[in-house]
């Protein structure tokens, strides 16, 4: 019965193997050549020791005939010449690796176990060496399947990742020429055809068009762009021709950054993958140590203790089984598998992992907290309002204008757009900025000041506060209150459905950090459902925050903080994970950001934190799936009732299993 | 000095092993290898011949992992 299982078995084998050679051949397999080399090997293995079982052993006695025991010779050559067909490169591998000083790998268990089952096949003269072969070709076989499908999904994320432009179409003399991307410089005219990648971040001049962004952001619905919309680098030109006025060079651009990213993505391991390294370390040489013990001991106090038979080759063939079984490939392999498919899967949705300790953080997060501008809101802000002005509107607007025209922050932006003229900044002097209060500079000679309340009091000038919601820029020029400016930034249309969806993933505690007054800042908060808002707070502040919120959590619990901006930098380092917003968020804030969303999207953050929770989930199931079968079948091993063809059975399967498991960790759309 | 090499090798564990090897090699202030990408960032301590730290970093490579290839 066992006999005409395996041989259906080898049958199997060797039709799949030969189909898939012949697949491997087309030109879309994505078969690398070391494989169809390792198919063609087990193929010819398969097949040799099938013809192998299948003649009976009386074929070989006719040879006796000629010189005595020539046909038991031949028998063994033949098969010794199968095992080696299948596993010269692991005996190799198992002999370098005793040179080199790394002895105990799967290689060398692999090898002690398949030569020891020959030898014992031999000192028996049983003739069975099919089992020593068996296991090296499921060894093979499972080694061959788990580099095709980490390959495959290798491919898969890094061609979806692949969003690097070679070229830019650059008009000269009313014929397009392709230039390398790095020539293009600012303020160059650069044209995309449909289908084409837009090489360099600009503004759109002319032309109108739709974009698909899903590499940069996992978006999949396109995007329609028209004359005078900023457009970013990496997506793909869908349908019209655009003519692009770049205004950032290639290295600034939005796609060298990303890939910057990617590429740059430090590799700190998990404690997972820590883990399993420290564990393999420890493990396969307790597992040879064990070996050793179960082919010496029982056979020794037999023979002493208790005057019996040793029954040797019982006990040795158990100890071989035991190393066959013990083999831990499947965590060894699976385990950085699923974190590499949960980073890809991750990136695949327009989130970017650091590196796996990142996402382990990650899937531990109980309290977020949350810069307000430009992470909950646009960052974009609108003059809606100017009250108790002693002068024109324009004109308030015009000094206030100028005195921020020196800052970056999105307020000054907001009144420079109200503004609308262009700004000469040889009219400003003396500029003072006075970090958490505001500006205070010389415009055409007069002292002019614009900040918040603190700044006022500060001066000495008595304001006029004021009831409408938003950020308010008290006005002084020459020392006298002037009037307040009331600007307001929009909600992103996300961001309530993004606090309720991490609520619903188990997210204990929300807080909102911002600069701007209680009065402005509570509102916001309460209309988004946020537990709690700290107002008021200088750059410094927010560490402060963070650090007296860290310090009052349980140790396990951790704290993500997101944010966006120059001065999260520090936030974003101090906290246990650190999200920054990739599109709008600045250098400084993506650089120490462990984990960056490509689209601001604030929805992200609570699928970030649920890709984490799949990937780590997958990650333990292997750990307690692989290392409970092992230890099952260890057990019936040390006791006799598995025998090698369960053990490989055993090891293969758990492996195949577990990489089927890991590459689970990629699919991630629909969390 | 950084510089980044373009490598081939099968799994993300034995990707692992060879950042580790790279990162003892003498000459190495750093490594990162990036599996999906295939690639290794070396970062050189000062006044350290690449070319020359690299073939030891690929010997070291191949002893822990004999099927990666580092492409020089």
């Amino acid at each position: 019965m066992q006999e005409l299982i395996i041989d259906s078995l080898l049958a199997v084998i060797a039709a799949m193997a030969a189909g898939l050679l012949v697949w491997g051949r087309a030109e879309n397999s994505n078969m690398t050549k070391k494989q169809k080399k390792m198919l063609g090997r087990i193929l010819a293995a398969t097949a040799l020791l099938l013809i192998l079982q299948l003649v009976p052993g009386t074929v070989f006695s006719p040879l006796d005939a000629l010189v005595p025991g020539l046909g038991y010779w031949v028998r063994l050559a033949l098969y010794l010449a199968d095992y080696l067909i299948i596993g010269y490169d692991i005996l190799v591998k198992a002999l370098k690796g005793i040179k080199n000083r790394q002895i105990f790998d799967e290689s060398f268990l692999m090898a002690i176990a398949t030569a020891g089952a020959i030898a014992l096949a031999l000192y028996e003269r049983s003739g069975d060496y099919t089992e020593a072969i068996a296991v090296m070709l499921f060894y093979q076989i499972g080694e061959w399947f788990q580099s095709y499908a980490v390959g495959k999904s290798r491919r898969n994320i890094s061609e979806l990742m692949d969003i690097r432009p070679d070229y830019a179409n650059i008009e000269r003399d009313g014929k397009l020429e392709r230039v390398d991307p790095d020539e293009a410089g600012i303020g160059s005219i650069i044209v995309v055809q449909p289908g084409e990648k837009v090489p360099i971040d600009g503004t759109v001049v002319e032309g109108t068009s739709t974009l698909n962004t899903a590499a940069l952001t996992g978006e999949s619905l396109p995007r329609d762009i028209k004359v005078g919309e900023e457009i970013i680098s990496g997506c793909i030109n869908m349908t019209g021709v655009l003519k692009i006025r770049t205004t950032r060079e290639f290295g600034e651009s939005t796609v060298s950054r990303i890939l910057d990213l990617v590429e740059n993505a430090s590799s700190r391991k998990s404690r997972s993958e820590d883990f399993i390294s420290k564990f393999a370390r420890i493990y396969t040489p307790a597992v040879c140590a064990a070996a050793l013990a179960l082919a010496l001991l029982p056979p020794l106090v037999r023979i002493l203790g208790m005057g019996l038979d040793g029954q040797w080759e019982q006990w040795v063939y158990r100890a071989l089984t035991f190393l066959v079984i013990s083999c831990p490939c499947a965590l060894v392999i699976s385990i950085p598998l699923s974190f590499f498919a949960g980073i890809g899967g991750a990136s695949r949705e327009g989130v970017l992992v650091k590196g796996s300790n990142y996402l382990e953080t990650l899937s531990q997060t109980r309290i977020v907290m949350f810069d307000k501008t430009g992470t909950l809101t646009q960052g974009v802000f609108e003059v809606n309002g100017i009250h108790h002005n002693e002068m024109e509107n324009a004109r308030l607007i015009e000094y206030a204008a100028l005195v921020e025209s020196s800052s970056s922050h999105p307020i000054s932006k907001s009144l420079q757009r109200a503004y609308g003229k262009e700004i000469d900044r040889s009219r400003v002097t003396d500029v003072q900025e006075i970090s958490g209060n505001g500006v205070i500079a010389r415009v055409d000679g007069t002292e002019v000041a614009a900040g918040n309340d603190k700044l006022m009091e500060r001066l000495g000038i008595r304001y006029i506060n004021c009831h409408s919601a938003g950020t308010i820029i008290h006005m002084a020029v020459a020392g006298k209150y002037a009037g307040h400016i009331v600007i307001s930034d929009i909600v992103k249309p996300h961001a309530k459905e993004a606090i309720a969806s991490l609520k619903a993933s188990g997210i204990h505690r929300t807080v909102m950090l911002t600069g701007d007054r209680k009065k402005a800042a509570d509102p916001v908060g309460a209309a988004l459902g946020i537990d709690e808002v700290f107002s008021e707070l200088l750059p410094a502040g927010k560490v402060e925050k963070v650090e007296e919120v860290m310090e009052r959590k349980p140790v396990k619990a951790k704290l993500a903080f997101v944010g966006d901006g120059i001065n999260d930098a520090p936030v974003l380092r101090r906290a246990d994970i650190g999200i920054a917003m990739g599109a709008m968020g600045s250098d400084a804030a993506i650089e120490a950001a462990d984990v960056v969303l490509m689209d601001d999207d604030p929805m992200k953050i609570s699928k970030a934190i649920r890709i984490s929770r799949k990937c780590l989930r997958i990650v333990y199931e292997n750990i307690v799936f692989a290392i409970g079968v092992k230890l099952i079948c260890l057990i019936l091993g040390a006791f006799g009732i598995a025998n090698m063809w369960l053990a490989i059975f055993a090891d293969v399967g758990v492996m195949i299993i577990a990489v089927l498991n890991a590459i689970r960790a990629l699919f991630v759309k629909k969390l | 000095m950084k510089k980044t090499y373009k490598i081939d090798v099968d799994c993300a564990n034995c990707a692992n092993k060879m950042e580790e090897a790279a990162r003892k090699t003498p000459g190495v202030a750093n490594a990162t290898v990036n599996f999906m990408t295939l690639k290794m960032n070396v970062e050189f301590e000062e006044g350290q011949e690449p070319d020359a730290v690299m073939q030891q970093v690929r010997k070291a490579c191949k002893r822990v992992e004999e099927d990666c290839e580092i492409y020089l």
